[in-house]
């Protein structure tokens, strides 16, 4: 299948700090493709810049054939492009019920959006539960699925995830990569950012290893699990 | 003082009466504030010009042009939104980009303000303006006849006309898609950029709704205390201040409050207080500061965990 995304020459940065320094990677239609990185190898940035929300300053972004850098973020969301960002980005004084409603901003089919807001209650039952507490009552864990859910009712064509695994306990985490699997298999594709970099390579089509704002190693995510340098870099710590 | 009027319902009542349609003044003006504040978590300082500029709109509306009250008040709401509008091109908007200071943007309002107010004086002079008694009869109603319960006409129609607009504007931002853009914005900027929300197109709607607020509580203030003049918005403008904080930064029903809370104070002490009318703004100020002190988040606030 095609590119769904198309990154090339991507060149990050805030003031004198050069966060990314020409990125090329692509995402192929109804995939998941897992990004890894050091702290600061600018995986965050790459995100936001595919979102709109950081200006990137140079480089091209194709998303489905088009070119998105420098769109609005609110066009970007519009096309199908959705982030859930790190931190999770949740509005914490307003209700579940609101958070939900909100992620289907820009959407006119509101048939569609209620069978859809149906299947988000049914991938997650705890937020159909807590629909009238405010968000940031919600437990991090239930934090993590209202910002997952809310991003799939905007309909994404692609989702991007940046570190849904951050913060939650390990019971949970499985958890959140069972669900992201889910959501692929039912035809969203997925661009996912994770420290977990075992569990994110095992669900993943492919990987992408950044390094200092560029990119070091890509493959498939078995090759990526058995390659030394991600190995030692990043699978070392973690058992099993 | 005499005695008294401590046990006179009457008179009781009466402070009530006019306290709250003080307070009722103060939580207009606060509202769009507090909007303002929301939105863009900063403190606009041109807020009380706006407010200052509309109430000479309806001034130059029905004293100078003649016009009925009900076209005076639209023409000074309309006035004060295309003002607050002016001011998120003029102001804010330009100095508004990623990771901006938001002192810059405070600084950019008062030197609005400072600019606003000086045109006012140039244009209309330092001499006080007052609406001629054809706008709105400045004789009261007594209930229970006279030496009974006095209440003004303009009195009356700031209550009524304040309470409806609570009521307005919180239907507005519970129910209709902007009012929810509006909440999203101001709880998270990021966040709502995220879910495709067109910020810059929030915030100028914002400042449409502040700024005609500003200008229905310029043209109200003016009636009820019959004064115009260029440096009428900087009294309000320290209570609506303090109002906002009381209320908690950003929340509306709690601006709201806290404005018949500070009007109330206000007039009681003037009532109650030997030589209230001198030291009201101290009693009223030490009211809040212990208020804060027992309750820093404001009144209704919420302490808030992320505005990211
Ligand atoms: N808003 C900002 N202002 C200035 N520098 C920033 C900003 N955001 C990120 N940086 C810098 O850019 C670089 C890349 O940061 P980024 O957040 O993209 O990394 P990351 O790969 O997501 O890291 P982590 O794994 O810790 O989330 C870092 O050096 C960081 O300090
Ligand atoms: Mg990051």
């Amino acid at each position: 299948m095609g590119a769904l995304l198309e990154v090339k020459g991507l060149k990050v940065g805030y003031g004198g700090i050069e966060a990314v320094r020409g990125l090329d990677f692509s995402v192929p239609e109804g995939t998941i493709v897992t990004m890894i990185g050091a702290n600061g190898a600018g995986k965050s940035s790459t995100l936001l810049a595919l979102s709109g929300i950081v200006k990137a300053r140079s480089g091209s972004i194709l998303f489905a054939g088009r070119e998105i850098l420098g769109l609005r973020p609110d066009r970007i969301v519009g096309l199908g492009l959705v982030q859930v960002p790190e931190g999770r980005a949740i509005l914490s004084p307003l209700s579940v019920a609101e958070n939900l409603d909100l992620g289907a901003w820009t959407r006119k089919d509101k048939k569609a959006v209620a069978a859809d807001l149906e299947k988000v209650y049914g991938l997650f039952p705890r937020l159909a539960e807590r629909s009238k507490q405010t968000a940031g009552s919600l437990s991090g864990g239930e934090q993590q699925m209202l910002a997952i859910g809310r991003a799939l009712l905007a309909s994404p064509r692609l989702l991007l995830l940046d570190e849904p695994s951050m913060g939650l306990a390990p019971l949970l985490v499985a958890s959140i990569f069972t669900t992201i699997k889910a959501i692929a298999r039912s035809g969203t594709t997925v661009l996912l950012v994770e420290q977990n970099a075992r569990q994110a390579l095992k669900i993943a089509d492919r990987g992408i290893v950044l390094s200092h704002g560029k990119l070091l190693l890509e493959g498939s995510g078995s090759e990526l699990l058995e390659n030394k340098v991600v190995l030692e870099a990043f699978l070392g710590k973690e058992g099993g | 003082m005499d005695l008294s009027l401590l046990t006179d319902p009457v008179f009781l009542a009466q402070n009530i009466v006019d306290g709250l349609s003080r307070g009722a003044l103060y939580g207009v003006f606060a509202m769009g504030f507090t909007l303002i504040f929301g939105v863009l978590d900063i403190v606009n300082l041109a807020h009380a010009a706006t407010f200052m500029w509309c109430a000479f709109v309806g001034w130059l509306v029905m004293a100078v042009g003649g016009l009925p009250l009900p076209i005076g008040l639209v023409a000074a709401t309309l006035a004060g939104s295309l003002l607050g509008v002016g001011l998120e091109f003029l102001a804010f908007r330009p100095i508004r980009k990623e990771g901006a200071d938001r002192l810059s943007s405070m600084i950019s309002s008062i030197g609005a303000s400072l600019i606003m107010v000086s045109i006012a004086e140039a244009v209309f002079g330092v001499s006080t303006r007052r609406f001629p008694s054809k706008v709105l009869d400045p004789r009261p109603f007594f209930i229970g006849g006279t030496g009974g319960l006095r209440i003004s006409r303009a009195q009356i129609l700031i209550l009524v006309a304040s309470t409806l607009l609570m009521i307005v504007l919180g239907w507005f931002i519970r129910k209709t898609r902007t009012g929810k853009a509006i909440r999203a914005v101001s709880a998270s900027t990021k966040a709502s950029l995220l879910l495709g929300i067109n910020v810059n197109g929030v915030i100028v709607r914002t400042f449409v709704i502040a700024g005609g607020l500003a200008g229905m509580a310029g043209v109200l203030v003016a009636l009820l205390t019959n004064y115009i003049s260029p440096p009428m918005g900087s009294t309000v403008e320290l209570r609506g201040l303090a109002v906002i904080i009381l209320g908690g930064m950003g929340n509306m029903e709690g601006a709201i409050l806290a404005g018949f809370l500070l009007g109330l104070v206000e007039t009681f002490t003037i009532a109650y207080v030997p030589g209230g009318s001198d030291i009201k703004d101290a009693i009223a100020f030490l009211v809040l500061f212990f208020i804060l002190l027992v309750k820093p988040e404001g009144l209704l606030g919420k302490k808030k965990a992320d505005r990211a």
